[in-house]
């Protein structure tokens, strides 16, 4: 096109209206099909039937405009770890278009009546099992922990016998919260350390979104989070809440996590509009609320839940001088080996363990690289992505046995699980080994 | 409060990783940040320094005599010869034994997937076998469901510009089927493993299968993809069964021989020190008295500030995302440098296809420190730009881009690092 005459000047159009509603399209036409995504997709690395994140997103987007195409059900197969989303130089939002094409296969294509939608609408609300679960702890740990439950598991639900549930905490965090006296006891316990540290008058408040696994199995996470945010002045507020929808989100069923998200975000935002920032130990609870809920709802007040949401790691890696606080450290730990998790890769806060403790005494930290551990939440615990959970795993493991730590580090507690499974390592979170070294030492 | 380094560098490309290692080497505590995963999975692997000098019509046979007459504003006019050595130096120690070239200052020639020949000062192992300046016969094996490489079509190409050899192209089925459109990084992984068929190996079969296509050349050339992580072993074992040399040709995107560079760079920034931090932008900065006191990181709507007594912007230009544009201007985003281009867009173009675009050197001005430059005037005495966000060059068109990344971020990292 050369420069037109002066009289022939016209100004540039926009072909597409401005949006009102979520619109995928600017993203999709960002994507040259370079096909970088597709390098990264730990599925596609060991399902040769499963077509990449450039099919899933961009192609099933336009393939589908018409209207006279279905969504292909290959994106079913998808395990939601955002790799693609990270590894994308044009800036397409493969992740949310993953969201949008798997909910639609789901809601307009997927038999409702089927063994597998019934588990996956189970796996989707596992909030819900959570809690009846937790309610009589030592019941449930010994009727899961049966062959003939597990087996009967598999056969019924699919859900694969290799695995055994998670073994419930005798006593909630929840419980122990209020036991311990709740927000008045935090933030007595926070202003006394705030007092000890020549901090008086300094505002720190953070506001704790537990999600399920720190509430119903891995208190112990939780409860070193509460220790060491105290004792660097923090007071801590744990309102009611919902899961966060992360497996909502991975089976398809947006409606379903449109739904908790309106809860949390109604809670959450207004403990932000009292200057709260926002706190959590797990980074898929993290990254639901801070990537998913703005990319796929349109909630009021959902924006600044977003902004607000930290990593409980990254938060204090941002606003407390964590290198000054570790010189004094003296920590004897044994020897660990971090796993960085998927979705603390797409917020941008895995390894931030790895750095602060590079130079501490007493610390030896290996890391696995950059593996996905194949859980992905809800996925491993399908009977039919059992085996490309696993050998999507096998490189973690692999990595796991030639480091020479004996305990596995990290954020996630599907990881942790996984790990668990596949090594059979103890695994400690990243709150843990911080609270040995500040709170304890 | 914010994050603390000494040197702190913004992108994860050729020049970021360079200027990072540089500075670490200098003895800086160095911090990497990067938004996304570098553009080198679009990269070919090579490492060309300067192909062709403006009005050559011939690949130039000595990159170094050329640099002395470039025009003034080209980023290696600013930086002269010596950085373009202590460049490829850093490289040549970063990658070690995976790349070869470093024997003779001149241009080596290899074969690309169109069958053209790119002039290049570093080459992966694996391409070696398949210079152009070797007199020995060729054949070159394209895979028929690998869309990337039309073999006979770029052994045409290769007759039709007089190499000094034979070349004939034959096309193979892989020993595996994969779906329609399969990257390449499958193939690659099927031969690292060398996983079973009803026939055999992978790389056995494949082996097999070639071999009926083979005449009396003494070395085949097979389109990238021998491989990722065992490529070496690949190689090795095919060049057993077929008896002559084994070599790959460079491809385009996803680009199998870019993305181990990738590693290969990512591992010596780690091994020099370097603290990497990715996933979020750099989108502004604070500064105080011409100097710059922090930036800022957007970490998904909230700001996080990222401190250090030297900048290092190494961004990339139009494509990396390091030159915005919008109808109106072209500016460097995160600083808000200028970048000098007509006012009057159509001229940003060429109607030619090939012809000379002005976008192409679209960059930021530097000082021969590297300094952006505005109106004559530094603009901050801590920030040093590298790589293909600084303006004055084409760098597609001389066959400039890495090395021009490698002696940009070499000079940048170093001054940065030794001035803390």
């Amino acid at each position: 096109m050369s420069k037109p005459e002066e009289s022939e000047t016209f100004d540039p159009v926009d072909l597409f209206p401005e949006a009102t509603e979520m619109d995928l399209r600017p993203g999709v036409d960002k994507c040259d099909k370079n096909s970088n995504c597709e390098t990264v997709c730990p599925v596609a690395e060991v399902n040769e039937d499963f077509p990449g994140p450039k099919f899933q997103g961009p192609e099933q987007w336009r393939l589908t405009r018409k209207g006279d195409l279905e969504f292909d059900e290959s994106v079913d197969k998808c395990l939601n770890c955002m790799r693609c989303d990270t590894a994308c130089t044009n800036g397409v939002p493969l992740g949310q278009m993953h969201n949008v094409a798997r909910a639609n296969y789901v809601d307009n294509q997927m038999n409702h009546a089927s063994r597998e939608f019934l588990r996956n609408k189970m796996l989707a609300n596992y909030g819900t099992l959570g809690k009846l679960g937790s309610m009589m702890p030592r019941i449930s740990n010994a009727v899961f922990g049966l062959g003939a439950t597990r087996w009967l598991n598999e056969k019924l639900l699919g859900f694969p016998s290799e695995r055994s549930f998670p073994d419930f905490a005798t006593q909630t965090f929840r419980g122990w919260w209020s036991d311990r006296g709740g927000d008045a006891t935090s933030a007595e316990r926070a202003r006394e350390a705030r007092e000890a540290r020549g901090e008086d008058g300094e505002d720190k408040k953070v506001a704790f979104f537990h999600g399920c696994y720190a509430n119903y199995h891995q208190t112990e996470v939780a409860k070193s989070m509460v220790r060491l945010y105290e004792s660097l002045g923090y007071e801590i507020a744990v309102p009611e809440q919902s899961c966060c929808g992360t497996p909502m989100f991975a089976n398809g069923m947006l409606e379903d996590a449109r739904g908790v998200a309106e809860g949390n975000v109604d809670t959450f935002g207004s403990l932000v509009e009292d200057g709260y920032d926002l706190i959590a130990t797990c980074t898929s609870c993290s990254m639901a609320l801070r990537k998913e809920y703005p990319e796929l709802f349109d909630i009021d007040g959902i924006e600044d839940v977003a902004s607000h949401m930290f990593d409980a790691v990254e938060y204090l890696r941002v606003n407390e001088d964590l290198e000054a606080e570790l010189e004094a450290a003296d920590v004897d730990f044994p020897a660990m080996t971090y796993h960085a998790p998927c979705h603390g890769e797409v917020m941008g806060v895995e390894g931030i363990i790895t750095e602060l403790f590079a130079d501490v005494d007493g610390v030896e930290l290996d890391d696995t690289g950059d593996v996905c551990c194949g859980l992905a939440g809800t996925y491993g615990w399908k009977e039919e992505k059992y085996d490309d959970s696993m050998e999507i795993g096998a490189e973690m493991f692999e990595a796991f046995e030639e480091a020479p730590g004996e305990v596995a580090l990290t954020e996630c507690p599907m990881c942790s699980a996984q790990i668990e499974h596949g090594t059979g390592y103890e695994v400690k979170h990243p709150m843990q080994l911080l609270e040995t070294a500040l709170v304890e030492s | 409060m914010a994050i603390e380094d000494d040197v702190l560098v913004i992108g994860g490309g050729i020049a970021g990783l360079t200027s990072a290692i540089a500075a670490a080497e200098a003895g800086a505590r160095t911090r990497l940040v990067t938004y996304k995963q570098s553009t080198l999975g679009n990269a070919s692997g090579l490492v060309d320094v300067l192909g062709y000098a403006p009005g050559d019509d011939a690949p130039r046979a000595d990159p170094y005599d050329a640099i002395a007459q470039l025009p003034a504003e080209h980023p290696y006019s600013k930086v002269g010869a010596d950085a373009v050595r202590e460049g490829l130096a850093l490289f040549d120690d970063a990658v070690g034994d995976g790349y070869l070239g470093s024997q003779s200052e001149a241009n080596a020639l290899v074969p690309t997937h169109a069958g053209s020949v790119k002039p290049t000062a570093r080459y992966p192992r694996s391409i070696a076998p398949g210079l152009a300046s070797d007199d020995r016969d060729m054949l070159l094996v394209g895979i028929d469901s690998v869309t990337g490489f039309d073999a006979p079509m770029a052994a045409d190409h290769l007759s039709a510009v007089d190499v000094p050899f034979d070349v004939r192209g034959e096309t193979v089925r892989f020993p595996k089927s994969f779906p329609q459109d399969a990257d390449v990084t499958r193939y690659a992984r099927a031969l690292d493993r060398d996983e079973s068929t009803d026939a055999g190996t992978v790389r056995e079969v494949l082996a097999d299968r070639v071999e009926t296509v083979l005449e009396d050349e003494r070395r085949v050339g097979f389109t990238a993809l021998l491989g990722d992580a065992r490529h070496e072993a690949v190689r090795t074992e095919l060049q057993d069964w077929l008896g002559v040399d084994v070599f790959e040709v460079p491809t385009g995107p996803p680009s199998l021989p870019g993305l181990r560079l990738e590693d290969a760079l990512y591992d010596a920034a780690e091994d020099a020190g370097v603290r990497i931090t990715s996933g979020n932008p750099i989108v502004d900065y604070d500064a105080d008295g011409g100097r710059v006191e922090q930036v800022l990181m957007d970490r998904m709507g909230s700001e996080v500030a990222y401190e250090a007594e030297q900048y290092v912007l190494a961004t990339g230009g139009p494509v990396g995302g390091g030159i915005e544009s919008d109808r109106d201007v072209v500016e460097e985003p995160i600083f808000g440098l200028p970048v000098e281009h007509p006012g009057d867009r159509y001229e940003w173009f060429a109607d030619d296809v090939w012809g000379d675009h002005a976008y192409t050197t679209f960059g930021v001005d530097v000082d021969d420190d590297l300094r952006p430059v505005a109106d004559e005037e530094v603009q901050f005495e801590n920030l040093r730009a590298a790589g293909n966000v600084i303006g004055g060059y084409d760098f597609a068109t001389e066959k400039s881009g890495c090395g021009v990344s490698l002696a940009t971020g070499y000079v940048a990292g170093s001054e940065a690092g030794e001035l803390t």
